[in-house]
């Protein structure tokens, strides 16, 4: 028995058994056995189940992923059939009289470092390959675990230090009922991953994997941010109930899918989505979003060897424009480099990857990459309504160059006779403070903001957001940002231009009233956020709102603000 | 002992597919069957041997089986150079 707190990143509750996701502890002593014959067995016994493991591998990675991701583990199943590998290590037991698994980690060393010292990349992952199928026959011999998240096959609650975009995709929704993890916060990755996946998860607990243990019971409930080890029955039952009641307001929530967001007075506000792939769209329409107010195109160039071609994105684009039909899709140019790296670009290691060379700065340093991108995006415009925004832009010399490349690109693939919308709005993130202070000179020449608060709040208050020792200075209500915010919205107003909002804040039961007040335009945020953002919206006033704005911004501290709005707003 | 020779026309050289299927094709023989690159050779029903050559575009190799059935085994193993693109 025993609570914890952490933070509540993806909503729900998950009641099941602890699936401990972590490296297992391959560490081993060689020893001097006296019968080699026992022991060549012991290593063909663990041969043998790691293969039968690595076939349902491949046919589960060749039903969600396709037969070409699926190769790889054909090349793992050989390796485990190798003679030049299993041969050495017979040899070995046989003639130095030592254990299984010395004679492996040997015998496998001697190959990964010849592959290794090869003067060739490919050979050089193979080297990673070997690595990975004797680890899996070493975890075996020695009786420990080895998690494939890929495997499991009855309901689980998945208990691990972090999660990574690999493990998270790993993750089959039948089964993996929610997880919890010792690192992270509602912005990370798995926690932003998991609200796609729609999995109850509580992320930042700090302990979550040293207490809890294999096959025990746990509850996540995502909706507070609580996780309950080795709950009693009377815990089982309160949580069951306040998962039907979830479900219950689920299906209230659901009644509002196909209505326009409006406010009590009947005045609409725009309430759009996130998404990060072609594939999210589906859950943007599901859950009633009115267009994407942050489509990611990192993902695009992330976990491969090489840039993306022109082609490749010309799909993911129109396919996402072909999906939304006239609804506005807003496409954030490439944001990378920073803590998001891509190996392939040999991009040097920073002291201070966030105030660093990404984004907007390396896109034009690295015009090459940048125009690929454009002229696929502006190719796919004809499939829809195509905005564009620029990441991290700091000065409006910067806006104008990323504006100018995009329109040497327009003029090039009309002279090639190709078709491209004319109708592309074309606007900027406002995340770093520089901008929001100097609103109003932005807005004579964007079509729009989109006001990103995660790193406009990091950059404010000149904290880490991945830091937890500085997270309490993680404060989107803090008036300084509110200050800013308004900046931006009246800047974009007095030019008849719009203002929105992609980071998480605008999903945030708390900061909607506030932002109703300070009159933001649109309200991008996670899919599944968008029904009950629409269910609050609707008993809200606008009008009221707003005439409480003088009064939010002269305010001193972020408490004052929330006890102001949660009495306002009637939040509780 | 029976021996073929093989241009590598693939543009990628003997990379991890087609290497995957020779492995798996070569397996189903009893004979001795190696690979010979340049002044190497490494058993055929070998994976990781195939990839340690690294072998390039434009290589000449040869094949050879030894065996009970190594007619069979070289003819197969021609038809999959071939079939995967590899080279005749």
């Amino acid at each position: 028995m025993g609570q914890l707190q952490g933070i509540g990143a993806s909503s729900g509750i998950a009641i099941a058994k602890v699936y401990r996701l972590e490296a297992p502890d391959l560490t081993y002593d060689k020893t001097k056995i006296d019968q080699p014959a026992d022991e060549i067995k012991r290593l063909h016994d663990a041969i043998d189940v790691s293969k039968s493991e690595l076939e349902k591998i491949k046919e589960h990675t060749k039903k969600t992923l396709g037969d070409e991701h699926a190769e790889i583990f054909s090349a793992h199943l050989l390796v485990l059939s190798d003679p030049e590998l299993i041969n050495p290590i017979e040899d070995k037991i046989k003639s130095e009289d030592v254990n299984a698994e010395a004679a492996l980690d040997e015998t496998a060393d001697m190959f990964i470092n010849m592959f290794k010292n090869m003067d060739n990349e490919y050979m050089k992952e193979r080297a990673a390959d070997i690595q990975d199928v004797t680890k899996r026959v070493m975890a075996h011999l020695l009786n420990v675990t080895f998690p494939d998240p890929a495997l499991i096959n009855e309901e689980v609650v998945i208990v691990a230090d972090d999660l990574t975009p690999s493990d998270t995709a790993q993750l089959n929704k039948q089964y993996v009922k929610g997880f919890t993890t010792d690192i992270g916060g509602r912005t990370s990755h798995s926690a932003i991953m998991a609200r796609s996946l729609e999995i109850p998860a509580v992320v930042g607990t700090k302990d979550v994997t040293r207490q809890a243990e294999n096959d025990s019971m746990i509850i996540v409930d995502g909706i507070d941010g609580n996780v309950i080890l080795d709950p009693t029955s009377d815990e089982i039952e309160t949580y069951q109930q306040k998962l039907a009641d979830f479900e219950k307001k689920k299906q209230e929530w659901a009644k509002l899918k196909d209505e326009p967001t409006k406010t009590s007075e009947g005045e609409h506000v725009e309430l759009v989505a996130n998404i990060g792939t072609p594939e999210d769209v589906e859950g943007v329409l599901n859950n009633g979003g009115e267009g994407v107010g942050l489509y990611r195109t990192e993902f695009l160039y992330m976990g491969k060897n090489q840039l993306p071609t022109e082609e490749e994105q010309y799909d993911a684009y129109s396919s996402v424009l072909k999906q939304m039909g006239d609804k506005p899709v807003v496409v954030r140019t490439l944001d990378i480099g920073g803590d998001k790296e891509l190996d392939y670009l040999d991009l040097p290691k920073e002291m201070n990857p966030f105030l660093g060379f990404r984004a907007i700065r390396l896109c034009l340093e690295r015009d090459d990459i940048f125009r690929i991108q454009l002229r696929a995006l502006l190719r796919a415009s004809v499939h829809g309504n195509l905005k564009i925004m620029f990441p991290m832009i700091a000065t409006l010399d910067e806006f104008r160059q990323a504006k100018t490349i995009l329109n040497e690109e327009k003029d090039k693939l009309v002279q090639e006779g190709q078709d491209v919308s004319d109708q592309i709005e074309v606007g900027m993130m406002v995340e770093i403070p520089a901008t929001a202070v100097i609103a109003r000179q932005f807005a004579k020449e964007v079509d729009f903001f989109s006001i990103g608060t995660n790193d406009l709040i990091q950059y404010t208050m000149a904290a880490d957001r991945m830091n937890e020792r500085v997270s309490y200075l993680y404060q989107p209500y803090n008036p300084a940002i509110l200050n800013l915010v308004n900046n931006v919205i009246e800047a974009a107003h007095s030019e008849g231009k719009w203002a929105g909002m992609c980071g998480e804040m605008a999903g945030d039961e708390i900061a909607i009233p506030l932002l109703l007040s300070l009159g933001l335009d649109e309200f991008s945020m996670s899919a599944t956020s968008v029904l009950p953002a629409r269910t609050q919206i609707k008993s809200l006033s606008k009008q009221e709102l707003a005439s409480y704005k003088d009064e939010i911004l002269a305010m001193g501290t972020a408490e004052e603000v929330v006890d102001f709005i949660k009495d306002k707003a009637n939040l509780v | 002992m029976v021996e073929k020779t093989f241009n590598i026309t693939s543009a990628d050289g003997v990379h991890a597919r087609p290497a995957t299927v020779l492995v798996q094709n070569a397996g189903k023989y009893e004979s001795d069957i190696n690979l010979h690159y340049k002044e190497k050779a490494v058993n055929l029903k070998s994976i990781m041997g195939i990839m340690s050559l690294g072998i390039p575009a434009g290589a000449e190799v040869k094949i050879t089986a030894e065996g009970n059935d190594e007619q069979e085994a070289i003819d197969h193993l021609a038809t999959t150079m071939k079939n995967e693109g590899l080279g005749e």
